[in-house]
């Protein structure tokens, strides 16, 4: 099982107890009529599904109830950092960092 | 004129209990409960008001005779009296920087006490229940089975799990299995 660290209980939690909520860091438009189509389908669905390093939300549903996010591999399912919902994302230097 | 139905709220599991070697199972008694959530400040004046400092850390509880408050996350608190009656408890609502909802009859509580305890527990629940990791004191809500509750270590041999009382039955045979591994 994996064990994940939940940045508000600051505490490695079960797997259990978390549930994945999706890519990170996707901004919500605020002239959502205005749009095109298809510039709505990017926004909503569109998502990048990497291999390899995501950005991505997770919720620690059966712990504190919290949103948080996370970088993790894909492949390897290694948790590379997690942080609070609202921190900035990571810049690429620092991802490219914590992958060594 | 005819007399009112009035629905009685049923305990499912009420009267339950189980003892080996091991450990001990009981259903707990009714209790009043709180389900608080507030920010900081809010939190503060309840305890006040409650004269029990609600927790600040991640994963700890305070009590003071009946009455616990566990820490459930950063603006989430679960207060239990096992003796005072909600009235009691409820904070007044003028000048609210708080939401308080009364959960006495969604929750129903085992209490599982005895050396097998901490096993008993741990065969459905993915946690690391040892003293060193889940100290007494210590509360968190978590996973059982596929049920969700709240664990609350009392004492070193002894638990309180509270759970949703449509869960209870569930929890209960999850426990049997549990005192039955633990003790062989
Ligand atoms: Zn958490």
């Amino acid at each position: 099982m994996l064990v994940i660290h939940c940045p508000y209980c600051q505490a490695d939690r079960p797997e259990l107890e978390f549930a994945n909520a999706g890519e990170a860091h996707i901004v919500r438009p605020d002239n959502m009529a205005e749009m095109t189509d298809a510039e709505f389908e990017k926004m909503f669905f569109v998502r990048q599904n990497p291999k390899g390093v995501n950005l991505e939300r997770w919720r620690h549903i059966h712990g504190c109830g919290r949103f948080f996010n996370a970088i993790r591999h894909t492949v390897s399912d290694k948790f590379l950092k997690v942080y609070k919902a609202g921190e900035s994302r990571p810049s690429d230097a620092e991802i490219a960092e914590l992958m060594k | 004129m005819a007399k009112a139905n009035v629905a009685t709220r049923d305990n499912p599991t009420s009267g339950n209990r189980l003892a080996n070697a091991s450990v001990s199972i009981e259903s707990a008694p009714p209790a009043s409960r709180i389900s608080f959530r507030a920010t900081p400040k809010g939190a503060k004046d309840f305890g006040k008001t409650l004269d029990l400092d609600l927790p600040v850390k991640p994963g700890q509880s305070t009590s003071k005779s009946t009455l616990s408050a566990l820490w459930i996350g950063p603006d989430e608190w679960l207060i239990i009296d096992t003796k005072n009656p909600i009235d009691k408890l409820m904070p007044r609502r003028e000048n609210a920087n708080f939401c308080a909802t009364d959960i006495s009859h969604r929750n129903v509580a085992f209490i599982v006490s005895g050396n097998g305890a901490e096993n008993t527990l741990c065969a459905s629940c993915p946690r690391d229940l040892s003293l060193s990791a889940f100290p007494v004191g210590s509360a968190s809500r978590t996973i059982f089975g596929k049920a969700e509750v709240v664990l609350l270590r009392t004492g070193k041999t002894s638990f309180r799990l509270e759970c949703w009382r449509s869960f209870s039955p569930y929890v209960w045979d999850l426990l049997v299995d549990g005192a039955h591994d633990a003790h062989i």
